[in-house]
């Protein structure tokens, strides 16, 4: 039996739809995008001054055409993470501007190096179902810096990537480079391997470029995660039921414009919800709110049959310390319970604003534990004890039996030696570490152990290719982190 | 000649799967291969792999135990015939083991047990709770090279200062090591009662059994 987490019963979940419907259209909504606007207007809404305000029955139509489920594929074409249902799959946080150096412990600006070190990391920790397009990098120029990052994604890894565009041209040589790693773009329809967030502004806005990006993966029938971003008390109601009413109001905006474009178009309901901290007047990822609020915002969307995203196990800690493990580990708990599709952020610091590796690996390890609780407790075999007793009598040598070698994997979730279970003495003789030490340790083992995935001459031509163009179009003569 | 049966035996270990072992073993004999080979290029083979990948951190107790017992299994069905041949397996040395009078413990030292005795070692286990005098009188009888003595306990520990005792007034001391180890149990604790050595874990009991017989990577 899984162990499930709701936070809101049928009563509560509800007001919060019935609620977000009636903001809908009152006040509305504002939506920039002049495409979306027509597509509102088309079919049911009414758009005056940039503010659509759209009928329940034109929302609950969106809905009905949006894939409960959908798969993301791995380069070799396999089934790599499934949305949809009660899924729970993790992907590294996106979008820092910052790393944690391991050595001085200072925050500095992230370079392509440095992205290129993360993703071989993640590349060999099963914990994470997907890579992201995780940094910014601080030597590119900003105009190719979403399609850089994917580049170096794609380069380095074979597993899906949870990604996103900067602008609407951009978009499109995403779209073009990710059609020539897939060998074009039916193939990317049909094996997908990226999925695009996409963002609104709270409350209940629409820019220009969000609502044009929409539209755009929706027409070329690439996935896209509505990443809503309510921070309560801030930019939204400061109750958290209040918070996650205007998540919904967000998020099914988005899908009705998504699904205008393109009905049956794949999209997940997701976001980034947090509160705010009424001290230091920030976001505090780390907050048992904020997870609530995810956790939250996933059953609403739940609810409705549809695949769902959240954003945790984000630290607002600014060292790989005691505060970054109990605010992750708690997360990623909530996050499991929760049952949420997709769950990005680990590795990160900072508000999200700094990216660790070391602090990726502990995270593998936090999420391990979750995903292990999230499988619960189940019944082998014929008897729960008694054939084992038939075999081991009183003698107490359970680990004798061919059932404990069989099962321990399944029942046990087998920590990285990131998790100190030693004597005390074998600790201290090991160099006495602390798990920062040791995540440092096993960062390097991992980087060691990395071997670039086949590309095939072919694809990594057409990839290189691209991105030469690009590169030399903005005055770069080299591809940094290549 | 006979390579895919070694691949075979040293795979067997690695599976833990005494059935598959016993029929190995036995098709080995229908063969006429020599047991010592079989032993050696096979089924030690897995063993060796086990022990190491375990100390990788990349497999786990119930293999090291399970690919044990399976070596078991293959020297029960291979040492007849060799007794008839007139071999011996080369052994590194005869170790004589036990968890002291009073304690009960058992995993610990059967670990032990199984990892020397896998790596070579001639082991005479004396199961838990053994008095010192039968830790004295097998050292005598077997000519053990070394003795290991295992307590869980702080409130048993001081049986493995009485065991060293007993082997000093017995006149035996000069010519077993001794290596003591357990949950309470330390380097420290070795020195003041003048055991030869603690080992951490079954790997380094194995790598300290190696260096106290002359075999092993001297001590730094």
């Amino acid at each position: 039996m899984r162990t499930r987490l709701q936070l809101l019963d049928q009563a509560l979940l509800d007001r919060i739809l019935g609620e977000a419907f009636a903001l809908l259209m009152e006040p509305g909504v504002r939506v920039q995008a002049v495409v979306a606007q027509q597509l509102l207007a088309a079919h049911g809404a009414t758009v005056a001054d940039g503010v659509a305000r759209i009928p329940e029955p034109v929302i609950r139509a969106a809905l009905a055409t949006v894939p409960r489920e959908f798969v993301l594929y791995d380069r070799d074409g396999n089934r790599a993470v499934e949305y949809g249902r009660d899924a729970v799959q993790f992907d590294p946080g996106s979008s820092c501007v910052h790393v944690l150096d391991p050595d001085t412990l200072q925050h500095r600006e992230s370079q392509a190096a440095d992205l290129v070190r993360l993703i071989q990391v993640a590349e060999l920790l099963p914990a994470y179902a997907a890579q992201s397009t995780a940094m910014v990098c601080a030597d590119v120029p900003s105009g190719i810096g979403d399609l850089y990052r994917l580049f170096l994604v794609l380069w380095y890894s074979g597993k899906p990537v949870v990604t996103g565009a900067f602008s609407a041209t951009t978009t499109q040589r995403m779209i073009d480079l990710l059609a020539a790693d897939a060998g074009g773009l039916d193939a990317l329809q049909a094996r997908p391997r990226a999925i695009f967030d996409v963002c609104p502004s709270p409350p209940l806005h629409w820019s220009d470029f969000a609502g044009e990006n929409l539209v755009q993966l929706a027409r070329a029938d690439v996935p896209a995660e509505i990443i809503s971003v309510p921070l309560a008390g801030a930019t939204a109601p400061v109750t958290l039921a209040g918070a996650v009413v205007q998540h919904a109001a967000e998020c099914l905006t988005g899908i009705v414009i998504h699904q205008l474009a393109r009905p049956g178009a794949r999209v997940v309901w997701g976001g980034a919800p947090a509160i705010f901290d009424m001290r230091s007047g920030n976001a505090p990822m780390g907050a048992i709110e904020t997870a609530m609020l995810d956790a939250a915002c996933s059953q609403v969307g739940k609810s409705l049959g549809l695949p769902t995203h959240g954003y945790l196990c984000g630290s607002d800690a600014k060292v790989v310390d005691a505060q970054a493990g109990l605010e992750t580990g708690m997360a990623a708990l909530i996050g499991v319970l929760a049952g949420i599709n997709m769950i990005s952020g680990a590795g990160m610091l900072d508000f999200l604003a700094c990216h660790s590796a070391e602090k990726l690996v502990i995270d593998a390890e936090a999420i391990g534990m979750a995903q292990r609780l999230g499988r619960g407790i189940e019944p082998r075999g014929t008897s729960l004890a008694l054939e084992m007793f038939a075999k081991a009598g009183l003698s107490g040598e359970f680990l004798k039996l061919r059932e404990t070698r069989a099962l321990f994997r399944e029942e046990q979730f087998l920590p990285s030696p990131v998790i100190d279970r030693l004597s005390f003495r074998a600790w201290e003789e090991a160099g006495a570490s602390d798990s920062f030490t040791r995540a440092r340790a096993r960062v390097a083992a991992l980087l060691r152990q990395y071997r670039r995935p086949e590309l095939g001459a072919a694809r990594e031509a057409a990839l290189r290719a691209i991105m030469e163009r690009e590169a030399m179009a903005v005055g770069l003569t080299t591809l940094p982190g290549i | 000649m006979h390579e895919v049966l070694f691949a075979a035996m040293r795979q067997s270990i690695i599976d833990g799967d005494p059935e598959q072992v016993e029929r190995l073993a036995h098709e080995a004999l229908a063969l006429g291969i020599d047991p010592l080979e079989a032993i050696n290029r096979g089924f030690v083979e897995g063993v060796n792999y086990v022990g190491e990948q375990f100390g990788l951190g990349e497999m786990f107790l119930p293999d090291l135990v399970m690919g044990g017992e399976a070596m078991k299994a293959a020297v029960a069905i291979l040492e007849p015939e060799m007794q008839r041949r007139g071999l011996q397996r080369d052994s590194l040395g005869t170790v004589v083991l036990g968890t002291v009078k009073g304690d009960i413990h058992e995993i610990g030292k059967t670990l032990v047990m199984t990892m020397l005795s896998a790596s070579g070692f001639q082991v005479h286990d004396l199961g838990v709770d053994v008095p010192v005098e039968r830790f004295v009188a097998k050292v005598r009888e077997v000519h053990a090279d070394i003795v290991g003595l295992s307590a869980l306990l702080t409130t048993t520990m001081p049986g493995q200062r009485q065991v060293v005792e007993a082997l000093t007034r017995e006149g035996l001391r000069a010519q077993v090591k001794v290596m003591v180890g357990g949950a309470p149990v330390s380097h420290a604790w070795a020195e003041e009662i003048g055991a030869d050595g603690y080992g951490e874990d079954a790997m380094a009991a194995v790598a300290l059994a190696k260096r106290l017989v002359g075999r092993g990577v001297p001590a730094t």
